[in-house]
């Protein structure tokens, strides 16, 4: 019992090979979608490569490239193929690559799902990522002299200004780390040698934090330090404290912004994907449709396509009879070149005895 | 000797009409940039209006949306009657509208020329504007509280970030005026109370900057206040600290971004008056010149100018002399009759 089986007269068999050519090249247009998608998650993965602590999460964008590069080839040999299986004659030509191609464009397909699922699931790496990431970010801050961290500064306030927020979680992330070098410190000045001294680690802490987290809708000058001491600064009142910094942590500031992209991103691989699946059933008809055609011998004649020649129970089992009998094959049992005794060996002239003295 | 002439017969008229069509639609697309050229930089004019005064000229985003519109629709007809002329019939239909449309052309190319200048000379306006805009806005910094100023302590923060500049000439524009306001200043302050009163007209002025003019790219942690004082900061001279805080003037800044938008559309104005005048002279000329209409195997001559360059021009400046001795009595003084447009 075949599965999904249709019959085909000539002229649809004719308007079908068409129709998918023009479909194999929109498929090449949207791989290359998918490529350009790829291309602009990973710019935009680097753009913050710094406050990430690790650089796995590249593997999506990558993954992306290379599926929509595949595409963009599958489906341009596709598009050739289902123009030449419009005629019988040309359709011979492609015959032994048909089956291969349609496997091959099977896995891909997969693989392009595969892409849509992985943009869902990375929301809980990046945001282990990006927790460590910004951590370290914030530590080095104060460091601009130490090669390889020199740009962590500039890197820091700049998102810090564009994403508006402060601080890993919460602004009070910046009161329990240092942020101001040592080489900037008066070691005379009693009071920073008592702030210093008071701390077990000898870290120079402050409530206060830089000046990139100063909001800009604030209708009050930006007040930066003492911040745990509202009384110090006149008129310092609730509202005043809301709207003072941005009060967004970083981290969650970064992870909407790339959850965004990769939801969207998600989203266009997932069409493209059943655009694909629709393709590759339509091949698989044809191929079956201009098979049976020439199994019946008349180009003029009515043919059946169907996507399973058996039921799926019956062609699991002979696949996996076929994957089994792959493991058979260094067995004895049939194997023909293998000298079997036979009544034939009676006629065999016996060997010579040779007596062998056994010298001792 | 015509100036630049080429001679056609049949296979390169239809050649050249085709290639024309082509430009032409290549014009019309030219056409839809300029209009969106157009609504881009009235846009970008109407975001920063406020440190404008809201006094800005939008004589050149205008004029421009309006040459976008015109452009594509001339050029559309232009290229509709490339398509017809390489078929006779259609050809003789459409030649009454062939001098008018050509006139039409020239108006239209009179106003890309008028364009261009405007789009070179506006932007001295733009300067001025910016200069008293951005004085204005510095005084009003601290107005969040007044009914139409209290965005502007916004607005300037986000220009400061986003220009990468600090005041109106330079950072010590801050020093002169009063950017905090009394609401937030505690005058039971000895020190406050001293500082207001030992200014004139009473304004708290000090040597500090806004946030917004810190310097990200700063190796140390932005020094905001004080910022002539040496000895209030440890290890810190105003004479040599160059990454503090931005060194630029607001003006210098937002004025070179309007500047580079409106240069570049001067430049592209000047590409498409070019393309469009020499394109429509080869076509009107190579058309009009048929030896032989009935006859459309026969060769024909186009050019650019019908006599050459030098004699061109001096027909002009006989035409100008002429044209100033037209209320003069004169016998048998009939002007050239030759078309040299």
């Amino acid at each position: 019992m075949a599965v999904g089986k249709i019959t085909f007269t000539k002229t649809e068999r004719e308007k079908l090979a068409e129709v998918l050519w023009l479909l194999n090249w929109i498929s090449v247009v949207t791989g290359a979608i998918l490529f350009g998608l790829g291309l602009f998650l990973k710019i935009e993965i680097q753009k913050w490569q710094e406050v990430m602590s690790e650089q796995g999460i590249l593997y999506v964008p990558h993954m992306l490239i290379t599926t929509g590069l595949a595409a963009c080839g599958i489906n341009y040999l596709g598009s050739k193929i289902c123009l030449d299986c419009a005629d019988t004659n040309k359709f011979l030509r492609w015959k032994l690559v048909m089956i291969p191609y349609i496997v091959c464009t099977f896995f891909f397909t997969a693989c392009v799902l595969v892409g849509a699922l992985m943009c869902y699931s990375i929301r809980s790496q990046l945001e282990e990522a990006l927790y460590l990431g910004l951590r370290n970010t914030m530590r080095f801050y104060k460091d601009t002299d130490t090669p390889g961290r020199c740009y962590l500064k500039k890197t820091l306030d700049l998102l810090q200004i564009q994403f508006q927020c402060c601080g890993n979680t919460d602004y009070r992330d910046w009161f329990q780390i240092q942020w101001i070098s040592s080489r900037y410190l008066d070691m005379t000045n009693s009071a920073v040698v008592d702030r210093v001294r008071s701390n077990v680690e000898g870290k120079y802490l402050m409530d206060s934090v830089p000046f990139s987290c100063c909001s800009t809708l604030s209708s009050r000058p930006c007040i930066q330090h003492n911040l745990s001491n509202p009384g110090a600064h006149a008129h310092y009142d609730e509202r005043s404290q809301q709207l003072n910094l941005w009060r967004r942590g970083c981290q969650q500031a970064l992870l909407d912004h790339y959850t965004g992209i990769m939801q969207s991103i998600g989203l266009t691989v997932l069409l493209i994907w059943l655009f694909e699946l629709l393709v590759l059933t339509g091949v698989r008809y044809l191929q079956t449709a201009m098979e049976n055609v020439i199994r019946l011998g008349d180009p003029e004649s009515e043919s059946e396509g169907w996507i399973l020649e058996n039921s799926l129970a019956e062609t699991a089992c002979y696949n996996f009879s076929i994957i089994k009998s792959l493991g058979k094959c260094y067995q004895v049992d049939d194997d023909p070149n293998i000298n079997v005794p036979t009544a034939a060996a009676d006629q065999e002239v016996p060997s010579a005895q040779v007596q062998v003295n056994v010298t001792s | 000797m015509p100036f630049l002439s080429l001679k056609f017969n049949l296979q390169k008229r239809v050649k050249l009409a085709q290639g024309l069509w082509m430009l032409y639609w290549l014009a019309v697309i030219v056409g839809i940039i300029l209009f969106s050229l157009g609504i881009f930089f009235k846009i970008e004019l109407r975001k920063r209006s406020e440190i404008m005064d809201n006094n800005e000229s939008h004589l050149v985003p205008n004029l421009l949306i309006l040459v976008g519109m015109l452009s594509c629709g001339l050029n559309a007809f232009g290229g509709k009657l490339c398509h017809d002329s390489l078929d006779p019939q259609k050809f003789s239909k459409m030649k009454p509208m062939l001098r008018p449309y050509m006139l039409l052309c020239c108006g239209f190319n009179a106003l890309l020329l008028l364009l261009v200048l405007l789009s070179f000379l506006m932007q001295f306006a733009v300067y001025l504007t910016l200069a008293e805009g951005l004085k204005n806005a510095i005084r009003f910094y601290k107005d969040t509280d007044t009914p139409g100023r209290c965005f502007m302590k916004r607005t300037l923060d986000m220009t400061q970030i986003e220009f990468r500049c600090c005041g109106n000439n330079n950072f010590r524009d801050w020093f002169e005026v009063q950017w905090i306001s009394n609401r937030y200043l505690d005058m039971s302050n000895d020190v406050v109370k001293d500082r207001v009163l030992s200014n004139v007209e009473g304004k708290y002025l000090m040597d500090s900057v806004p946030f917004s003019c810190c310097n990200p790219g700063s190796p140390r942690p932005c020094i905001q206040h004080h910022l002539t004082n040496n000895s209030a900061h440890y290890d810190y001279d105003h004479r040599t600290e160059e990454l503090n805080i931005w060194n630029r003037g607001c003006r210098q800044a937002v004025f070179s971004y309007y500047s580079g938008i409106m240069n570049s559309i001067g430049a592209l104005l000047i590409f498409t008056i070019a393309g469009d005048v020499a394109g429509l002279k080869y076509l009107s000329t190579a058309l009009e010149t048929m030896a032989d209409p009935e006859n459309p195997e026969c060769e024909s001559e186009g050019w650019l100018l019908e006599k050459g360059f030098k004699e061109t021009l001096a027909d002009l400046l006989s035409k100008v002399k002429t044209f100033g001795r037209a209320n003069q009595v004169e016998e048998g003084g009939a002007s050239p009759d030759a078309d040299a447009t």
